[in-house]
């Protein structure tokens, strides 16, 4: 799948593939007529955490030159934090590609910015520290937005700005990465969805890195996350699936944060922060979700995976080859897809 | 709106009605966070708000900025929360003394349309969507009788605060059907700096102290919800210049 390499003006003339695993059907839509494929009674969930700067440049006391991307705060101090870090270069270079960073034992100073310092608390792995940084309160975020840029995909362009980043409802910055399912989905579309009976509710999950540029620490993503969901959205919910309703998440970071609670909770949704280490894949079963609206990524086995949840191997296959062949554009800022039974009934135009 | 335990950003917040605002806020228990471009009286600021067992913290930052509304809105949100009240206080009078519309250079007009228009509506943009996700919350606009009279010398600073006014109505009429609401609020004319630098003979006997009116504008936002969104109140009746 070629990605998209930049944002594009209009983000409602963007593709949109339908996938009803019910019938078998695919099509292609747009997301302008994401406001027709639901039915009144479904409940669109998305996850409306803002995307933090999470990308730190700067170097070692002794000037060695290393960018700190910012994985979870660890406990309730804002200070102390998760962190992936690369070597010399940036961006433009493929995470895989990047330099390894120098040793970081315990105690190292990092300047990060003109007032952003931190020290490394703990290495966890070549790539991966804990540090705390020297401020915190106000000081602390002031000085990580006013050093910070997004985490950026060597795909790109140009750098992205973090206003490019951020989802139409973004509120709390707990996300290391944009939650870019979201991204398309303008008030518009969500304001014409609740207009025809489709409800709109929220959990907010710490979306994290999609890549860390190390075999191993790759192969153990994702990382736990933390989320919280609000009780008006295990009501609508209930609500929802009572009345024959179906759940539809915003991206796989709702789907972990609400079959994750539920898996805490011997199936139960219940309201409240937590944390899971819910990693979705081929026999995965989900209990709340019925469908999922997300962004086309290459047609690799770990994205199959996690849509395997919501329709099987061989449909999947098909459909994305018809996507790729017709030009879909992929990744973080690409064309999206909804997986959904009975969808084939809201679009007449199926194959 | 319930202000106890609220999470509140107040731009404009170092001096003036804005730091009287923050304070009064604070000390009816909001969680306070106050933009402004000066740091230095926004930490004077803040450390007085938190000596008197109130909370409050300080972003420096400019809302004319673009690059800065999502520092602001992102900040804000990780040190209070999602934001429930939004204060769009700041504003810049322009070049002073005030001039005629002939004498006012383009370049000076759109620097006002860029503080007291384009920041306010960049960081709602940047808020209110989580707002209406959440169907509660509310913005204030700080308005002033400028906006409705065609005060001689006012010309660039009226003409911003008529387009906010009518921001603040299109916003609510947008958003009818949510409970996330607009108010714009003349507070009337007080004993401030920005009131000296238009107005430098004035005598201060005969203006508003910032902290009565910041009190009334907090009662105001306590009942807005009797208030139809979209609605302009002046917080004072007394006679304009």
């Amino acid at each position: 799948m070629k990605p998209a390499r930049w944002p594009r003006s209009d983000a409602l003339s963007e593709r949109l593939l339908w996938i009803d695993p019910a019938s078998g059907a695919f099509g292609d839509a747009t997301v302008e007529a994401l406001t027709k494929l639901p039915r009144r009674g479904d409940l669109l969930v998305v996850n409306d955490a803002a995307t933090l700067p999470a990308s730190l440049v700067g170097a070692t006391a002794e000037g060695t030159p290393l960018e700190l991307r910012l994985v979870a705060r660890e406990g309730d101090d804002d200070r102390v934090w998760r962190c992936v870090v690369f070597g010399a270069g940036d961006w433009r270079t493929k995470t895989e590609l990047r330099a390894a960073p120098p040793p970081l034992p315990a105690g190292t100073q990092l300047r990060l910015g003109a007032d952003l310092s931190a020290s490394v608390v703990e290495r966890l792995a070549p790539r991966l520290v804990t540090v705390r940084f020297d401020m915190s309160g106000d000081r602390l975020w002031s000085a990580i937005y006013r050093a910070g840029r997004p985490v950026q995909y060597s795909y790109l362009d140009g750098p992205l700005e973090l206003f490019h980043v951020q989802t139409s409802y973004a509120s709390r910055p707990w996300s290391v990465e944009m939650p870019s399912a979201g991204r398309p989905l303008k008030w518009s579309v969500l304001l014409g969805l609740r207009a025809r009976g489709v409800g709109l509710a929220r959990v907010t999950h710490a979306a994290g890195l999609s890549s860390t540029g190390d075999a191993t620490l790759d192969a153990s993503l994702p990382w736990p996350e933390r989320y919280d969901i609000p009780e008006e959205t295990v009501d609508a919910v209930s609500a929802t699936r009572r009345s024959g309703g179906r759940v539809i998440a915003v991206g796989t970071s709702v789907v972990r944060a609400l079959e994750g609670a539920a898996r805490e909770n011997r199936g139960e949704l219940v309201a409240g922060a937590g944390r899971t280490n819910l990693v979705l894949g081929p026999g995965f079963v989900p209990r709340i979700v019925s469908g999922i609206f997300t962004g086309i990524h290459e047609a690799t086995a770990t994205h199959f995976a996690l849509l395997q949840a919501f329709v099987g191997r061989p449909l999947l296959e098909r459909a994305y080859a018809h996507a790729e062949s017709v030009g879909y554009l992929g990744h973080e800022l690409g064309d999206s897809c909804l997986i959904l039974d009975g969808v084939a009934a809201s679009y007449p135009t199926s194959r | 709106m319930n202000i106890e335990g609220a999470a509140v950003v107040v731009t404009g917040g170092s001096e003036g009605l804005g730091a009287s605002l923050a304070r009064e806020l604070a000390s009816r228990k909001a969680r306070v966070v106050v933009v402004a471009r000066r740091e230095e009286a926004l930490r004077r600021l803040v450390d007085e708000i938190r000596e008197a067992g109130g909370e409050a913290h300080a972003l420096a930052a400019d809302v004319g900025d673009k690059l800065a509304t999502h520092a602001i809105a992102g900040a804000a949100a990780a040190l209070v929360g999602s934001v429930d009240l939004l204060v769009h206080n700041a504003s810049t009078l322009g070049p002073v003394p005030l001039r005629a519309l002939l004498d006012t250079e383009c370049e000076d007009l759109a620097r006002v349309l860029e503080v007291n228009v384009l920041g306010p509506f960049r960081l709602s943009k940047a808020i209110v969507g989580g707002m209406v996700l959440r169907d509660r919350g509310l913005v204030v606009h700080v308005s002033s009788d400028a906006a409705t009279s065609a005060y001689a010398g006012w010309g660039a600073y009226g003409v911003s605060k008529a387009a906010l006014d009518h921001l603040a109505r299109i916003w609510a009429a947008e958003l009818e059907g949510t409970h996330v609401r607009f108010l714009s609020v003349d507070p009337g004319e007080m004993d401030t700096r920005m009131h000296a630098d238009a107005l430098p003979d004035a005598d201060p006997r005969t203006l508003a102290r910032p902290a009565e009116v910041a009190s009334r504008l907090a009662d105001v936002i306590a009942r807005s919800a009797e208030v139809a969104s979209g609605s302009r109140l002046e917080l004072s009746h007394e006679a304009a210049r």
